[in-house]
């Protein structure tokens, strides 16, 4: 497996000193006078062109999010966020054009260029043709508050699957969004989720009819480029009995003193015998090393294995964001059905990182299984919380956890907060959890191989996640790799 | 110009002494080894030329081709040749032999201002290596040293020197833990590393191995020196009297 190597020389070609992806790119926006009121909630809806219902079920959600308090219970500190000092909605000037890429804004094109992202996104987004059979990805972007172009649109019509960015299927299929929307991650559910459902701007959408296996990976790719702005986007996918699907995820933003919110909601719906697999590779601006600057990253992410014999699967990749608080869970509904989660999280300078899973048992002879390595570096604190619950019907609930952290230095701390719940005497839940320090003997070892501390260091770090990197899809596992080596550098002596 | 050259080396750790003024000189083309009871320093020494943090070198120099290498770090020591057989050998989970492997020997390479080896050229050498010491093509699959057996460990650390080609490798204890089949294996790799070129420091407690990798020279250390040096000889001396005089020597 030659990919440790081309890790390492990736990092070596990378000016690593500086966060790869902290440019701004300007381009004339168009945005919502800053706060948030109900005008602003209309003013987002009226821009997108929604139908009334749903701009009824945003004002809802507004009303209520006003009655609700911010969640405190994450292990994690930050500074009181006045929500009256966002731009809610940010739109690049130039109004782009969804059937031709030729017509997306060059300084965009630009931008994704510079993000580099090895995964043929910018060749996707440049229309590039690939032969035949090879792997594909169809991408969605999102700069700011709106996909700036979805690739690939037509073989996608060919085989049945609808992906589109989430206001557009709002207008060509609102029975579907109608159907779905919020059935996962209710509109009252916690106070960012409802925070989003009120002011979301855009985001994907993907419907995969039965019996379909969807011919290409589908990825979104998020950035955050205004000033002062919050993105909420608002993904959902539902996989119709018999069908299958994997989502990639990616995000970035440029480098900003202030902190930058982010409070997405992920919905996914895996009816009869489906099954979705969704991927995220998180790379938001992490703040400098002091702790100024950062993105807050407050998602809500959640699965429904709604039929029997379904399917969920969530793996992530977080290295960046000042803050994160995020727990992709899965609600096991189906009989017989599986939810899984396979996380890295990596922490480095003062980024602080609450985040795992809920299984939620409901339907008989359900299985679920957590890998979740959590590595802390510099001063960092990173916490893996998890709840594994069988409700009192959940017969033959399964459950697996393997909760592992590596301290890389002595001024971290890793924690493991694991919530166990079984209501069925049949329940079998296991769980394992370690913590180790990456040792001087081994990174001696290393070195006297022949590897410098930090090119050791990336390593070892990549054999103690390789249980989770096999999760991924290939094009992000590279990536995952080389982020991984970027996000603790200066980390080691 | 002498391989390695040690003058006068005198180091501590945690204030504790532990080499106590150690003059050693290697040729190219020459084989040394240094015997000595437990405490005596030997490891101490091999980890020191190696580079590990926490000894403290507190008079003396080592010198490399003439030129000192204590400001250096480790992995500029083994890029200029230097390669150490581990006495206990880590583990590094999830990390394969072979990829490890590659990733060292072209970041060496790479140091020295060598192109890397192509892919096939490199799996072709490493599993003619392999076969050569008797190692299972699975075990290189493996992750590192992990759940090797302790005649496994060694092979494997003599299967990367014969990867890494050093210039001046230095083997502590490679002896221990392994029965007389692995034995005669692991020297046998040794041997056929001899070379005009090459030198090697073997650190070894029994004279049995020095049966299978027949030195130039042996030293007998004591408290932090060297005490005696001699031809081969030496050693079955040692293994008839034991140190005890030595012991006294050193005084």
């Amino acid at each position: 497996m030659p990919a440790v190597q081309e890790t390492v020389d990736q990092v070596r070609r990378i000016d690593v000193d500086q966060y790869k992806y902290g440019f701004e790119t300007i381009i004339e926006s168009d945005k919502a006078p800053k706060g948030l009121n109900e005008d602003t909630v209309r003013f987002i809806s009226e821009k997108k062109n929604e139908p009334a219902w749903m701009l009824e079920w945003r004002l809802e959600a507004f009303r209520r999010w006003l009655t609700m308090r911010e969640p405190t219970w994450a292990r994690v500190d930050y500074p009181k966020i006045d929500y009256q000092d966002y731009y809610y909605y940010s739109a690049p000037k130039k109004k782009p054009a969804l059937n031709s890429l030729d017509e997306v804004d060059p300084e965009i094109l630009r931008t994704y260029e510079k993000l580099g992202i090895p995964l043929r996104e910018q060749e996707m987004l440049a229309g590039v043709v690939r032969p035949e059979g090879e792997r594909r990805v169809a991408v969605d972007a999102v700069f700011d508050s709106v996909s700036v172009a979805t690739t690939f649109q037509a073989e996608l019509k060919k085989s049945g699957v609808i992906f589109m960015p989430i206001s557009e299927a709002l207008r060509e299929h609102p029975d579907l969004v109608k159907k779905y929307i919020g059935s996962v991650v209710p509109v009252t559910d916690n106070f960012f989720a409802t925070l989003n459902s009120a002011v979301f701007s855009d985001g994907s959408f993907v419907y995969v009819p039965p019996g379909v296996r969807c011919p290409m990976e589908l990825s979104t790719y998020f950035r955050i480029n205004e000033k002062d702005t919050g993105q909420f986007e608002r993904t959902l996918i539902i996989a119709d009995k018999g069908s299958y699907v994997s989502y990639l995820e990616g995000c970035t933003a440029p480098m900003r003193d202030e902190h930058q919110l982010h409070a997405a909601v992920v919905e996914l719906v895996a009816l009869e015998d489906a099954e979705i697999k969704y991927s995220t590779v998180q790379n938001w601006y992490p703040g400098d090393a002091e702790g100024k600057g950062g993105i807050f990253n407050f998602v809500t992410k959640r699965g429904d294995c709604r039929e029997k014999n379904s399917k969920i699967s969530w793996t992530q990749v977080e290295t960046g964001s000042a803050i994160t608080w995020k727990y992709p869970s899965c609600i096991l509904r189906g009989d017989n059905s599986r939810g899984e989660f396979y996380s890295i999280a990596i922490s480095n300078g003062r980024q602080q990182v609450d985040s795992g899973t809920k299984m939620i048992h409901l339907g008989k002879n359900t299985t679920s299984r957590i890998i979740s390595k959590g590595i802390a570096a510099g001063k960092s604190q990173n916490t893996y919380r998890g709840l594994v619950s069988a409700h009192r019907k959940a017969s033959n609930a399964r459950n697996f956890t393997n909760c592992d952290s590596l301290l890389v230095g002595d001024k971290c701390g890793a924690h493991t907060v694991p919530y166990l719940e079984a209501k069925n005497s049949s329940a079998v839940f296991e769980h394992e959890a370690t913590t180790s320090k990456i040792s001087e003997d081994m990174l001696f070892y290393c070195r006297q191989r022949g590897l410098s501390a930090e090119e050791a260091t990336a390593l070892v770090v990549n054999g103690f996640v390789k249980d989770v990197l096999q999760q991924l899809p290939m094009e992000f596992a590279v990536e995952a790799q080389k982020l991984i080596s970027i996000s603790l550098e200066g980390s080691v002596g | 110009m002498s391989l390695l050259q040690i003058k006068n080396l005198h180091v501590e750790i945690d204030g504790k002494k532990i080499l106590n003024g150690l003059d050693l000189t290697i040729e190219k083309g020459t084989v040394h080894a240094i015997m000595g009871p437990n405490g005596s320093g030997k490891s101490t020494l091999a980890y020191v030329l190696a580079g590990k943090a926490d000894y403290e070198v507190t008079e003396g120099d080592v010198l490399l081709d003439g030129r000192s290498i204590l400001d250096m770090a480790p992995d500029e020591r083994a890029a200029k040749g230097l390669f150490l057989a581990f006495q206990y050998p880590v583990e590094i989970p999830g990390v394969a032999t072979m990829t490890f492997l590659r990733t060292a020997v072209n970041a060496q390479r790479k140091k020295r201002g060598e192109g890397e080896y192509s892919t096939p050229d490199f799996l072709k050498k490493v599993r003619e290596a392999a076969a050569k010491l008797e190692i299972d093509p699975d075990m290189l699959k493996r992750s590192v040293n992990v759940g090797f057996s302790g005649g496994e460990k060694k092979r494997a650390e003599i299967l990367q020197m014969t990867m890494f080609e050093p210039r001046l490798a230095v083997l502590d204890e490679t002896d221990s833990g392994l029965d007389i089949d692995a034995l005669k294996v692991v020297s046998e790799g040794v041997n056929r590393l001899r070379s005009p070129e090459r030198a090697f420091l073997v650190i070894t407690h029994y004279q049995r191995l020095l049966d299978h990798i027949v030195p130039d020279v042996v030293h007998v250390m004591s408290r932090g020196r060297i005490v005696k040096t001699g031809g081969k000889e030496l050693a079955l001396e040692l293994e008839a009297r034991g140190y005890a005089q030595y012991a006294e020597a050193a005084e």
